[in-house]
């Protein structure tokens, strides 16, 4: 049987078994790592996990070394999921034909990816195991730009970022496309569980990924992956930058139970405006001119509508 | 719920497709990732029947395209069983950076495809646009031109394939229709013994060994990218020829059909030959055994191999012959075809004095009649007679309007 892992500090939770060493090549400040860390950190179960193409992979597993005290697979940059779902089936055939090497242990199968790999190119994928009931989480590290490949937009790329592909310039404003509601569309595959998380919530996180893990179905997980490369702000900043994230809503932090049932998880006691969150980034720098002023107003009304519509949902309870 | 075995009589009337799906059945895959396309669905369709009747214990995922198939394939199998599926043309097109995928992590899995030409225009009909598109991959590739092979050879593909010194994976080929949908006579094995042929799946690096994890799919840069790569092709070029003479050998004691990475037929005494590939085969042989009747000593050879590429074996078998035709069933846009290229090369620095010529037929299912044969074993005589190529080196055969031939 699944043990549920008991964590009773931060400290405790930092030395925890370490099945991703801290020997990686991922930027100094990258939230990937911690991320990573907590979710793998959330369990004592055996795990088959995957990576697709992207920052997390091509920093942990360069031959002939590897960061992974794991099962771990790659094969590309759009079929992570599927990877996981693979493995997945051939525990399960395996179980049903007696071969298993480890009968009794109770492996849990996770893919990471970036929201490149998520949103974008990986869509289809992980929307076949989403629909097809794998008994999976796929983990999407949403950094909001393609950073492996230099900084280009994804879907995930919010309105006013300058990105290599969408600059901003004389006449632009950068990306002018609104960022994909993933969580959202995956919670409509009716899968049991999908949720946003925070690695500066530490505890919420671990909550939703034990929950996650313990139930039986396939689950979606986006976690907020603040990038000193792309967003341009100081490695030491990453947790602050979180915390700008998760305070002024514009990552708001939630669950939705069973495709419908959504769920607040953290309520900020002082909400901080919007405007904070973009001036601690270089990457939204050009929206404090006056000819772009007008796209932080239009920022935090998006930001308020947004935090409305899941008060409304989280109230009706459909 | 353990499965059921099937009665087989010894000689089954099936189709490719479905002698195909009769030797996945038999070699008990744990997992089948699969996506239907025209024409391999029967494969994986009769697979699913078997699961559903409980002819098989395993687990059949139905995935959204065949990237995502060979995606869940490369998975299962580095989990550590035995994986298979089937594609065709666009499907196979897809797939293909998954292919190159597959066995650079050296998975072995099983891929049946039932060849069929490539759009655009688009076509559902035979040709071998989508063999020769892997045929760079670094999969083994073995040809059938009949329901009765593509029964036989997954067997051969899979105890290959899975043979610890080996770990590539396999495919197998059949002509889509012509084969795939056309029923003849299988000689069958029973359940048990063409489960011994292939025996017990042996896991190595396997990621649900839990004590022991892995790292599959790994970065490799200008550091050790070359090393793979090469070390992949030095087991294609040295290691698999053995196998797969060692498999041959093996089902021939088992069943008494012999297998050989070159067919020959007729020759033994030939002064002219046609190579070609698929149903092809048989009507060549039909053709040669009615030119010899008209004094043309006519042979035939069939690739079976076709990648890793038997180099020696076609040149010893082409070394006397005054005449070759070579047969590409795909356009090379642009290019020789792949099998006058392949065999110009094995007799080049050899003493063979062969006038080769090449032909390029059947695109989109177009049919290679008789008489087509009949006109291309006579133009091949007429070379020999002359003790020059008297025609364009490349021709295409069968195409309406103008005649079109280069080079």
């Amino acid at each position: 049987m699944s043990e549920m892992k008991k964590i009773k500090n931060l400290k405790e939770f930092s030395t925890s078994a370490d099945r991703f060493e801290g020997a990686n090549l991922l930027c100094p400040g990258c939230a990937h790592s911690i991320i990573v860390r907590e979710v793998l950190n959330a369990t004592n179960d055996d795990l088959v996990l995957a990576a697709s193409t992207g920052c997390l992979e091509v920093c942990t597993a360069v031959y002939p070394y590897t960061s992974w005290d794991a099962s771990w697979v790659h094969i590309g940059f759009e079929n992570g999921s599927t990877a996981v779902a693979g493995a997945e089936a051939m525990y399960k055939a395996l179980k049903t034909k007696g071969r298993l090497k480890q009968p009794d242990r109770n492996p849990k199968f996770v893919a990471f990816g970036g929201d490149g790999a998520s949103y974008d190119i990986g869509f289809q994928w992980i929307s076949g195991c989403m629909e097809r009931g794998h008994n999976m989480m796929y983990v999407v590290l949403d950094n909001e730009v393609y950073a492996n490949t230099g900084g280009q937009r994804s879907s995930s790329t919010p309105i006013g970022a300058n990105a290599t592909t969408s600059p901003a310039g004389r006449v632009s404003y950068g990306e002018t496309k609104n960022k994909k509601d993933i969580v959202a569309i995956m919670a409509a595959h009716n899968i049991p569980y999908a949720a946003q998380v925070a690695p500066n919530k530490w505890k919420d996180m671990v909550k939703k990924i034990q929950h996650g893990m313990a139930v039986d179905g396939p689950v979606f997980i986006n976690a907020v992956s603040p990038c000193t490369t792309e967003w341009k702000f100081d490695p030491k900043d990453t947790m602050h930058l979180t915390d700008l994230a998760t305070d002024t809503l514009v990552f708001p932090l939630y669950e939705i139970i069973d495709g419908h049932e959504l769920n607040i998880t953290y309520r900020p006691k002082n909400v901080i405006p919007v405007e904070e969150y973009l001036a601690a980034q270089g990457r939204f720098k050009h929206l404090f001119k006056d000819q772009y002023k007008y796209l932080i107003k239009e920022w935090q009304e998006r930001v308020d509508a947004n935090w409305a519509y899941l008060n409304r949902r989280e109230e009706a309870r459909v | 719920m353990a499965f059921d075995k099937m009665e087989l009589r010894d000689i089954e009337v099936w189709d490719g497709n479905f002698a195909a799906a009769q030797a996945l059945r038999q070699c008990q895959i744990d997992v089948v990732s699969a996506y239907p396309i025209t024409p391999s669905t029967p494969i994986v369709e009769g697979y699913s029947k078997f699961l559903a009747d409980n002819y098989i214990e395993g687990e059949f995922v139905m995935v959204e395209s065949e990237h995502a198939a060979m995606s869940g394939c490369i998975g299962a199998s580095a989990a550590g069983g035995r994986v298979a599926t089937a594609t065709s043309s666009q499907g196979f097109a897809l797939m293909v950076e998954t292919l190159y995928q597959a066995s650079g992590m050296r998975l072995p899995i099983i891929l049946n495809v039932v060849n069929r030409a490539l759009a655009a225009p688009l076509n559902v009909n035979g040709d071998h646009g989508d063999m020769y598109l892997g045929r760079d991959s670094g999969w083994i590739q073995l040809d059938a031109y009949s329901p009765q092979e593509a029964y036989d050879l997954n067997f051969i593909a899979f105890r290959v394939a899975e043979d610890h010194e080996i770990r590539l994976p396999a495919m197998v080929h059949q002509d889509g229709f012509m084969t795939s949908h056309t029923a003849q006579g299988v000689h069958t094995m029973d359940d048990d013994t063409a489960y011994s042929f292939v025996g017990d799946f042996k896991p190595m690096n396997d990621m649900l060994d839990f004590e022991h994890p892995v790292t599959h799919g790994v970065q490799t840069e200008e550091d050790w990218h070359y090393e793979h790569k090469a070390r992949q092709h030095n087991d294609l070029m040295t290691k698999v020829p053995t196998k797969i003479e060692e498999a041959f050998a093996a089902f021939e004691k088992l069943t008494g059909r012999k297998y050989n990475q070159v067919e020959k037929y007729d020759m033994d005494d030939a002064d002219v030959a046609v190579v070609c590939m698929g149903t092809s085969v048989e009507t060549a042989r039909e053709v040669a055994s009615e030119m010899r009747e008209k004094g043309i000593k006519a042979g035939v050879v069939g690739l079976r191999v076709v990648r890793p590429f038997p180099f020696m074996e076609i040149a010893a078998a082409l070394k006397d012959i005054k005449a070759i035709a070579a047969l590409d069933r795909s356009s090379p846009n642009g290019a020789a075809g792949m099998l006058f290229n392949e065999i110009a090369g094995a007799l080049f620095n050899t003493d063979s004095k062969a006038l080769l010529t090449g032909y390029v037929y059947g695109l989109g299912g177009r049919d290679l009649t008789k008489k087509h044969l009949t006109d291309l074993y006579t133009e091949l005589q007429a070379n020999v007679d002359a003790g020059k190529v008297l025609t364009p080196l490349q021709q295409f055969i069968g195409v309406r309007g103008p005649k079109l031939a280069f080079l």
